[in-house]
C-alpha cells in the first residue's frame, strides 16, 4: 500500500455498512468460542482450568437460578448502594464547595488529586479495625474509592458552568434555592454523571475485592469460595455474571448521563 | 477607560510599561495567593495530625485501633530497615516495569492495528470500551489458577488492567492527527513507513503516552492490590503481613509508604507527559 492509499485510509471514508460490522463482531465470537472449546478438549491445561462451553453454561444457569446467588447479590449490592450514597453525597457536597471557592480548591483539591489514583484496597486493614469483619467495612471501602472521582469531578465541573447562566439567575434575582435547583445542579448534570459512572467502577471493585480478602456473604465471597473448592466452571459462571452487571451499570449511567444532555430543556 | 482581564492581554496590543507592570502585579497577587492556599491545606493537614495525637493521647480515640501517629513516624525506620522495605519496593517496580513493558509491545501494536483496520475497528472498538469499564482485578482467582500464586499472576493482572486505555489512546493519537499533517506527507509522496515514522507517530506520540500513563497507574494500583490480596511480592504483601501481625504503627507506617510512593509515581508520570505534550 504506498502513502496516498493509506492516507485515503486515514481520511474519512463512506461508513462500513452495519452488516459488515455485525458479520465481523459474530466472526470474532465464533473464532474465540471456537478456539475456546478446543482449548478445553485439547488437554493441554489441567482438567477444569479451561472448562467446556456446555459446562460454563450450565454453571450460568444454575448461578442464575439459585437462590443463594440472589442473596448474597442482595448483600453486595446493599453494600455498594450504602457506599456509593455516603460517598457520593460526600463527594458531591465537598466538590461544590471546592468548586465555588479558588482558594480552598488551592488548598485541598491538590491532595484529592493526588490521593485518588492511590491502591485504595490497602486500607482495608484499617478499615476491618474501624469498622469490624462485617458490611461496615466493606461498605467503607465503597465510600473510600467512590469519593475521589467523585470530588474531582464535582469540583471541576462546577468551575466550567457558563458564567452567562449565573449572571441571568442573578439577574432575576434568584434564591439561593432557586440557583442551585434551576441554575448549579443542571448545569453540572454531566459532570457529576461522569463522576458518579466512575465512582460505581471503583465502589465495584473495592467492595467487592474487600469481599473476597475477607467475608462470609456476598458476590466477592462467592467467587473466592468457588476458587478454594476449584469450582471453576461456577467460578467463570459468576465473572462472568458480575461483569455483564458491571459492564450494564456503567453503560445505563453513561447513557442517562449523556441522554438528559442530548435532550437539554 | 476598561481594561482587559488580567493575565489575558488584547491582541496585537503593545504592552506598555504600565500595562506590564500591573500584569506581572497581578500574576505575583496570583502566584502569592496560590502558594499562601497550598501553605494553608499543608498547614491543615499537620493540625489534623496534632489533633489525631491528642485525641489518643485523651483517650478519646482508641490507641489499639488508631496507634499515634508519633508512633507511626517512629515505626518508619524501623519497617525500612526490618521489614526490607527498599526490596519490596524494588520487587513492586520490577512487576510495574513488566506490566508496562506488555502493556507497550502489545497495547500500542493493537491500537494501530485498530487504526490502520477501520472494519476491525468499528467491530471492537465498544469492547475495548466495555473492557475499561470491567472490574478485572476480580478475576485474580482465576489468575490464581491459571499462574499460580506468582510474580506473573500479579504481572498479568496489572498487564490486563492497564490494556484498555493503552489501546483507546494509541487509536485516538492515530485518528487525531492533523489532515494538513498527512496532505503534506502525501506531497512529499512519503512511503507507508515513512508517514507513519516522520508523520503519524510524532503527531499522536503525546495521546499515546497519556495512555501508556494511565495504564502504567491502573496496573501499579492493581498490582499493589493483588499482592496485598494473594499476600505475595513486594509493597501490598508488607501491609498485609504487618495487619496480620498486629502492628498496627507498622501497618500505618506501610499504608503511608505506599501512599506516598503512588503520589510521586503519579507525579513523575504527569510530568512527563506534560513535557511531552506540545505548548499550544
Amino acid at each position: 500500500m504506498d502513502a496516498a492509499e493509506h492516507i485515503a485510509h486515514a481520511m474519512p471514508t463512506p461508513a462500513a455498512t452495519p452488516r459488515r460490522v455485525w458479520t465481523l463482531r459474530i466472526s470474532i465470537i465464533v473464532v474465540v468460542l471456537a478456539a475456546w472449546e478446543g482449548l478445553a478438549a485439547s488437554g493441554w491445561l489441567f482438567r477444569d482450568v479451561v472448562p467446556s462451553l456446555t459446562t460454563i453454561g450450565r454453571a450460568v444457569g444454575h448461578v442464575l437460578t439459585s437462590a443463594d446467588f440472589y442473596r448474597n447479590l442482595g448483600v453486595t449490592l446493599y453494600e455498594i448502594g450504602v457506599g456509593l450514597l455516603i460517598g457520593g453525597s460526600a463527594g458531591i457536597v465537598i466538590g461544590i464547595v471546592l468548586g465555588a471557592n479558588r482558594f480552598l480548591a488551592q488548598a485541598y483539591e491538590a491532595l484529592l488529586y493526588y490521593l485518588g489514583p492511590t491502591p485504595k484496597i490497602i486500607f482495608f486493614p484499617v478499615m476491618i479495625m474501624w469498622f469490624g469483619v462485617g458490611s461496615g467495612s466493606k461498605i467503607a471501602m465503597g465510600v473510600l474509592s467512590c469519593f475521589f472521582p467523585i470530588v474531582i469531578s464535582t469540583a471541576g465541573g462546577m468551575r466550567e458552568i457558563d458564567k452567562v447562566l449565573i449572571r441571568v439567575g442573578q439577574s432575576f434575582r434568584a434564591s439561593w434555592w432557586q440557583m442551585a435547583t434551576k441554575i448549579y445542579l443542571p448545569a453540572m448534570r454531566q459532570p457529576i454523571m461522569n463522576g458518579v459512572r466512575l465512582g460505581l467502577g471503583v465502589a465495584i471493585i473495592g467492595t467487592l475485592l474487600a469481599e473476597t480478602k475477607l467475608s462470609n456473604r456476598g458476590i466477592g465471597y462467592l467467587i473466592i469460595q468457588a476458587y478454594a473448592t476449584f469450582d471453576m466452571p461456577r467460578m467463570y459462571a459468576l465473572l462472568i455474571v458480575l461483569f455483564v452487571l458491571a459492564i450494564g451499570a456503567n453503560a445505563v449511567i453513561g447513557r442517562l448521563g449523556a441522554g438528559r444532555m442530548d435532550n437539554p430543556r | 477607560m476598561s481594561y482587559p482581564p488580567p493575565g489575558r492581554p488584547k491582541a496585537g496590543a503593545p504592552l506598555g510599561g504600565g500595562r506590564r507592570r500591573r500584569l506581572r502585579g497581578s500574576y505575583k497577587a496570583r502566584a502569592t495567593s496560590r502558594s499562601g492556599a497550598r501553605v494553608v491545606g499543608a498547614l491543615t493537614v499537620l493540625a489534623a495530625i496534632g489533633i489525631v495525637e491528642l485525641l489518643i493521647r485523651i483517650g478519646v480515640i482508641n490507641r489499639f485501633i488508631v496507634p499515634l501517629p508519633s508512633q507511626i513516624a517512629a515505626a518508619l525506620p524501623r519497617i525500612i530497615v526490618e521489614e526490607h522495605v527498599l526490596q519490596r519496593f524494588g520487587q513492586t517496580f520490577l512487576e510495574v516495569a513488566w506490566a508496562s513493558l506488555l502493556l507497550v509491545v502489545i497495547g500500542i501494536p493493537l491500537g494501530m492495528l485498530l487504526y490502520r483496520y477501520r472494519l476491525v475497528r468499528l467491530a471492537t472498538e465498544s469492547w475495548v470500551g466495555a473492557l475499561a469499564a470491567a472490574p478485572i482485578v476480580l478475576m485474580y482467582p482465576l489468575f490464581l489458577v491459571i499462574f499460580g500464586r506468582s510474580t506473573t499472576t500479579i504481572v498479568m493482572i496489572g498487564f490486563a488492567a492497564g490494556l484498555a486505555p493503552v489501546i483507546l489512546k494509541t487509536l485516538e493519537g492515530l485518528a487525531g492527527t492533523r489532515q494538513v499533517l498527512l496532505n503534506v506527507g502525501r506531497s512529499f509522496k512519503l512511503t507507508t513507513a515513512q508517514q507513519f515514522r516522520m508523520i503519524l507517530l510524532p503527531a499522536a506520540l503525546p495521546t499515546m503516552f497519556v495512555g501508556v500513563r494511565l495504564g502504567l497507574i491502573f496496573a501499579m494500583i492493581n498490582i499493589v492490590g493483588v499482592e496485598f490480596l494473594i499476600n505475595f511480592g513486594g509493597l501490598g504483601q508488607l501491609i498485609n503481613e504487618l495487619a496480620e501481625r498486629y502492628d498496627m504503627p507498622g501497618t500505618y507506617g506501610a499504608i503511608c509508604f505506599v501512599v506516598v510512593t503512588s503520589i510521586v509515581f503519579f507525579d513523575v508520570t504527569e510530568r512527563v507527559e506534560r513535557w511531552m505534550r506540545p505548548s499550544t
